[in-house]
């Protein structure tokens, strides 16, 4: 299924752990436009859990998580929200 | 903008807050916010503001570092005893965060000088001790329409509220006219429980940081009360005086005034 999904953009964020993970994932999709994919690249297991799960909170879809190796995972987030409002 | 490495790290806690994410630090590090008194108040308003970024914070204080401030002033210490305290929180501020400007105002604000020293901030932050300045401060905003964040302590308690001119009371909307001199014991017949200003100002500098974001429910038409030894917040609506001399219909006030001072012993 990832194979299908069109990426408008990548970040490595390998070395980083949490929370900064899904810092730098949010700042990079802040600057995307909505529809778009970003691909996540992380080989810190606890970042394949939680910044989807953080992403999901802020509104964004998950589109798929991958393993692509024994520390890489992939994670496609496609952009659905812009800033939440209060 | 794009931050630095040193910039995610020091924002990441807000920057992972839904509300704020990394174009309201943006937010942040553009604000600019005059902080009206170095003080009990202002001290721990500029501490918070440094801390969260505000990339311009304006001084205002013509005073100097006296050893029975440090009960409660926290942007001073011992070493800086004669310092202008101006100077004082530049020092304390700058070296919590380099991505601050302090812009310091050894002056007494004045009728004559208020309006060009505030007219480049975005927000103006009351932290005064004294009736003169508050009406002041308060008048002036209006009439340069800068949103406000006024409070007062007083022993045990506090006071907040947020003015907004046009949009919601001014401080003359609650209390139209000055005390006359005498009526309220002066700063230093009445004390001040130092923490007491800690808590006022930390509120006030949450107030300025959800004005900058634009988040939440200001104190706009409501005055917040606080007592320390009940431990109890009261928060008080107050309407738009449609008589206020400053910001009503018919508005009697158009220029600024120097009222008497009548806190003798701080200038």
């Amino acid at each position: 299924m990832a194979d299908d999904i069109k990426v408008d953009n990548t970040l490595d964020i390998k070395g980083q752990i949490c929370p900064y993970t899904f810092v730098r994932s949010k700042l990079t999709l802040e600057k995307m436009q909505l529809g778009q994919v970003l691909e996540i690249v992380t080989d810190h297991k606890p970042a394949s859990e939680n910044v989807p799960r953080s992403m999901e909170n802020e509104g964004q879809k998950v589109l798929n998580i991958k393993q692509t190796d024994e520390k890489e995972w992939h994670i496609f987030v496609r952009k659905d929200k812009e800033k939440k409002k209060t | 903008m794009e931050f630095t490495e040193d910039q995610i790290l020091r924002y990441s806690r807000h920057i992972l807050l839904p509300e704020v994410g990394g174009d309201g630090q943006e937010k942040i590090l553009n604000a600019k916010v005059a902080l009206v008194g170095a003080g009990g108040l202002g001290s721990p308003v500029g501490y918070y503001l440094a801390a969260a970024g505000v990339g311009t914070i304006g001084v205002i204080d013509n005073d100097r570092v006296e050893i029975s401030n440090l009960q409660r002033q926290i942007a001073h210490n011992t070493n800086r005893l004669g310092v202008y305290k101006a100077d004082s929180a530049k020092e304390t501020y700058e070296t919590l965060n380099h991505d601050v400007n302090v812009i310091t105002h050894k002056e007494r604000l004045t009728s004559q000088n208020i309006k060009n020293i505030i007219k480049d901030y975005d927000i103006v932050v009351d932290g005064s001790d004294n009736f003169p300045t508050r009406y002041l401060v308060n008048d002036a905003c209006v009439m340069l329409k800068k949103t406000l964040v006024s409070a007062a302590v007083f022993r045990f308690e506090g006071q907040v509220m947020s003015i907004f001119p046009g949009d919601g009371p001014c401080y003359r909307c609650l209390f139209e006219i000055p005390p006359p001199p005498g009526m309220v014991p002066s700063c230093q017949e009445a004390g001040i429980l130092g923490v007491v200003t800690g808590v006022i100002g930390t509120i006030q500098a949450t107030e300025v940081i959800k004005v900058i974001l634009g988040i939440g429910h200001p104190l706009k038409g409501s005055l917040l009360l606080w007592n320390a030894l009940d431990m109890s917040f009261r928060r008080v609506k107050v309407p738009r005086n449609k008589e206020c001399p400053m910001c009503g219909e018919h508005p009697t006030i158009k220029e600024l005034i120097d009222y008497e001072q009548f806190c003798s012993m701080s200038h």
